[in-house]
């Protein structure tokens, strides 16, 4: 269930520093989400195309988040060309769909694939590990890092402490459904995942204490921004404050 | 409940950043070195069992569990579903970057006030933590959709229709969530109370 099938590989954006990747994807996130022109939007959707094809992502994952991201925007779809006001412009029998709406739907589209398509073509083509290592060169707070890091760690240990606690009730004969029993299993499946994390928690801490462990993390991965990684990054911005001018004009 | 990118206003994504800023660090404050991996493991669990499936009718939601979040996190509940927020844009995409710390308020927001409104109740024992856990569990997603709804409108009038639509559809997870972290907080109750009191004991 928790995977990142996109961090294997070895193109030049898995290669790149990803401090220089966080703060390039931010600066084109931050310009696209918030533009108002439809060839900003599309410019952008075919940027983070670019990126991802440069990852060589692989194809199957990207197409299900893809599909992921539209159910929200399906909504929009379904909603606002009736409710979205303005001038009524199409007819579709004794339908009314209000222009406006399905502009603003069309737009929306567009942004959320492009920022999906650029999170995932910069950012998951790192590590969370190598994601949170920048994060820390990047000048945020110990205990932040410290938090995402280990809570990231012990996700597949807890998922899989959770599906144990699943398995045995189901072997009890137990099935789901609507009724306050079903809700009663779950909430002590959740009760009793929560106070296994705990205890497991104490002996990680005791563990670490034994180790000198006195609130940071020693850096492992060593990451280095050389020369292209400044190139990369100066680009990415460029870009992002060419998309915030031609929105603004 | 997450926000995609691209819908929201620049004003607003800056408004947000910036509590979200100011949350994530008073809750950082309330983090010390000696409790932040027990906070580290007890979001992971909150992360999987907000992936869990529970059938509602022909088919079934996830949880958030934002109110059971805030009555045992307290304050590190805002770095603790930032956090939880990102991991989730990164490894399913849902959310975003730029709407991270919109979403934060939104879901961490109500946890705080839940962790203040219905805490101590909870803490009292007896008939009043059964009642107090499960107004938590329901009036967080009530505020957390009134919040949605609020950004949603402020950005632009269209959604209106569309915010009513989302309200409507979470009064049954309303439900649901106050009758799971009911259970849960009795649950734990019985078998590890210190649990229940964790944010006190980390920040007195």
């Amino acid at each position: 269930m928790i995977s990142e099938p996109f961090a294997v590989g070895d193109s030049l954006l898995h290669r790149t520093d990803p401090a220089a990747k966080i703060i390039s994807a931010m600066a084109l996130a931050l310009s696209i989400a918030t533009t108002s022109s439809f060839q900003v939007a599309g410019a952008g959707l075919l940027v983070a195309a670019c990126c991802c094809l440069m990852a060589g992502l692989p194809v199957r994952p990207l197409a299900r988040r893809l599909a992921a991201v539209n159910i929200f925007t399906l909504l929009l779809w379904v909603t606002l060309p009736l409710t979205g006001g303005g001038e009524q412009v199409v007819r579709l029998g004794s339908l009314q769909l209000s222009g406006k709406g399905i502009v603003l739907a069309g737009l929306i589209t567009l942004k959320a694939n492009a920022v999906y398509l650029l999170l995932t073509g910069l950012l998951a083509t790192s590590s969370i590990a190598a994601i949170g290592h920048a994060l820390k060169r990047l000048r945020l707070p110990d205990k932040l890092t410290i938090l995402l890091l280990t809570t990231y760690r012990y996700l597949g240990r807890i998922e899989l402490e959770y599906k144990r606690l699943r398995r045995a009730a189901v072997l009890r004969c137990f099935h789901g459904t609507t009724n306050l029993h079903s809700y009663r299993t779950y909430g002590y499946l959740i009760g009793m995942t929560l106070i296994r994390s705990y205890e497991r928690s104490r002996r990680i801490h005791q563990a670490m204490i034994m180790r000198g462990f006195k609130g940071t993390f020693p850096l492992l991965i060593r990451q280095r921004t050389g020369p292209g990684d400044i190139f990369f990054l100066a680009l990415c911005v460029c870009i992002s404050l060419l998309f915030s001018f031609l929105t603004i004009r | 409940m997450h926000i995609s990118e691209g819908i929201l206003s620049l004003p607003i994504l800056a408004a947000g950043g910036t509590l979200a800023i100011i949350g994530t660090a008073i809750g950082l404050k309330h983090i010390d070195t000696d409790h932040i991996i027990e906070t580290s493991l007890l979001s992971s669990a909150f992360f999987v069992a907000s992936l869990a499936h529970i059938p509602v009718g022909p088919g079934s939601v996830h949880l958030v569990l934002n109110g059971l979040v805030g009555i045992i996190l307290g304050w590190a509940s805002v770095p603790a579903i930032a956090i939880a927020l990102f991991l989730q844009a990164l490894l399913f995409g849902f959310g975003g970057l730029t709407v991270l710390g919109v979403n934060t308020v939104i879901m961490a927001g109500p946890a705080v006030a839940v962790y203040y409104l219905f805490g101590p109740m909870i803490r009292k024992g007896g008939r009043s933590r059964a009642l107090g856990a499960f107004c938590a569990g329901m009036v967080a997603i009530l505020l957390s959709t009134c919040l949605l709804a609020l950004v949603l409108v402020g950005t632009d009038r269209s959604f209106l229709a569309t915010a009513r639509l989302l309200l409507a559809a979470q009064v049954p997870l309303m439900l649901l969530e106050g009758v799971i972290t009911m259970f849960v907080v009795s649950f734990l109750a019985r078998v590890q109370p210190e649990l229940l009191n964790f944010a006190d004991r980390v920040h007195p």
